[in-house]
């Protein structure tokens, strides 16, 4: 398994979020400040990880008819391992994703790729596969994040930064509140998106100009 | 008496318009943005995910009250939640199958696909954190589904439109539709100050 490769899937063109469109209700709705797209995100690669392996390990064991529902038994268990490991260790996250940390569970990243690529694969390239998605997904978490938090409360990595008020970039009254509740994720992912689709048909092209000149 | 009913219809309320499932909450983005080409197929998965919503919270309920809190298994909730929701569905699949053909022909391919709707148990989920009763969880998870339906029916309806315009080349399909649900949803801020009584 080329690791390179995977990891530029995993964060370009195979981007769980950008490319695939998976996952979208947590990337809509816990992407107001930093501090919950990083916890996010850290959370689903460390259950996209574990959940992986052990499918994998699994694979040849659990018959093919109730796979489904195994993965899901799986998945359900290791969500539930790190919801009450942030209850107790980082309180203010878990309270801030409230009921997406069980969510998590139904997010189609996990369940997808358990079915494409756990279930077919061995072990070490799952576990691989699984950081590569999770960082993909990490990645544009974050992304999402900071822009909706400029726009929407002029600050810069609320939550962890500045003694969780973050570092403010607008001044107060200007930004767009907005921007930080629905109608904001929305708009900004249709932005993200369209972003990322003319970034990547740019780079093919200069790929193939690039090709062209050689030849 | 009074102030339950008065409480029954705040939920309904609240879940088919202030807190709209999909627009306000962000429950079942994915079923929402996938099935919503075609204003048909967008009814069909409405009513589908509002059937199996409404019986998924009540058998939900139960289970957390007379299995969970009993034996002191809280923290399983999650696990037993999506358990209880993937059989209903299964179940219901059957039932549809063998009882009453017409419906299950019109509902059968969505069926599938409920299971990993967050709509489903996210409304589980909610039930429990708001420690609602049993009435008020059934209320609430039907309510949660006609506003499923609402918003899903609208964007359809927007979405055969937009397709038919022209726009800028990268924003084409997915991204131009994710704009759409956004002015949408700015429309239904407009309930947001919206109080019964």
């Amino acid at each position: 398994m080329n690791f390179k490769k995977q990891f530029h899937e995993g964060l370009l063109t195979k981007n769980p979020v950008l490319v695939q469109l998976l996952g979208m209700c947590s990337v809509l709705a816990i992407t107001t400040s930093l501090f919950n797209g990083i916890g996010m995100g850290l959370s689903v690669t460390i259950i996209l990880i574990c959940s992986n392996v052990l499918i994998s390990a699994l694979r040849k064991v659990i018959p093919s008819q109730i796979r489904i529902a195994a993965y899901i038994v799986i998945i359900a268990g290791f969500v539930t391992i790190v919801d009450l490991m942030l209850q107790a260790f980082v309180p203010a996250l878990s309270e801030s994703l409230g009921v997406f940390i069980p969510l998590i569970v139904v997010n189609c990243i996990i369940l997808g790729r358990a079915e494409a690529f756990a279930s077919k694969n061995g072990v070490l390239a799952s576990a691989v596969d699984g950081l590569c998605q999770g960082i993909g997904y990490t990645v544009a978490l974050c992304l999402m994040c900071i822009i909706r938090e400029l726009l929407g409360a002029g600050t810069f990595g609320g939550g962890i930064l500045n003694g969780g008020e973050g570092i403010r970039i607008i001044s107060e009254g200007i930004p767009a509140m907005h921007m930080v509740m629905p109608v904001g994720g929305f708009l900004t992912l249709g932005f993200v998106i369209a972003g990322s689709q003319w970034l990547m048909k740019r780079m093919e092209q200069k790929k193939k100009e690039k090709e062209a000149a050689e030849v | 008496m009074s102030a339950y009913v008065q409480s029954l219809l705040g939920i309904l309320l609240s879940a088919i318009l202030t807190e709209n499932f999909i627009l306000v909450k962000f429950y079942g983005i994915c079923p929402f943005m996938g099935v919503s080409k075609k204003t048909d197929t967008a009814i069909g998965m409405g009513m589908a995910v509002t059937f199996v919503m409404a019986i998924a919270s009540a058998a939900t309920w139960a289970v957390n009250n007379y299995i969970l809190v009993p034996l002191n298994l809280q923290y399983m909730q999650t696990v037993a939640f999506i358990l209880v929701i993937a059989s209903i569905v299964q179940v219901v699949e059957m039932f549809l199958k063998k009882a009453i053909p017409s419906l299950y022909q019109a509902l059968g391919i969505y069926l599938p696909l409920i299971t990993t709707n967050c709509a489903v148990l996210g409304a589980a989920l909610v039930n429990v954190q708001k420690d609602y009763d049993f009435l008020q969880s059934v209320v609430f998870g039907t309510c949660g589904g006609l506003g499923f339906t609402l918003a899903i029916v609208l964007f359809a309806s927007v979405r055969e439109r937009a397709d038919k315009s022209s726009c800028p080349e990268s924003f084409k399909g997915f991204p131009i539709a994710l704009i759409s649900a956004g002015l949408l949803a700015l429309s239904f801020m407009g309930f947001s100050g919206l109080k019964i009584f």
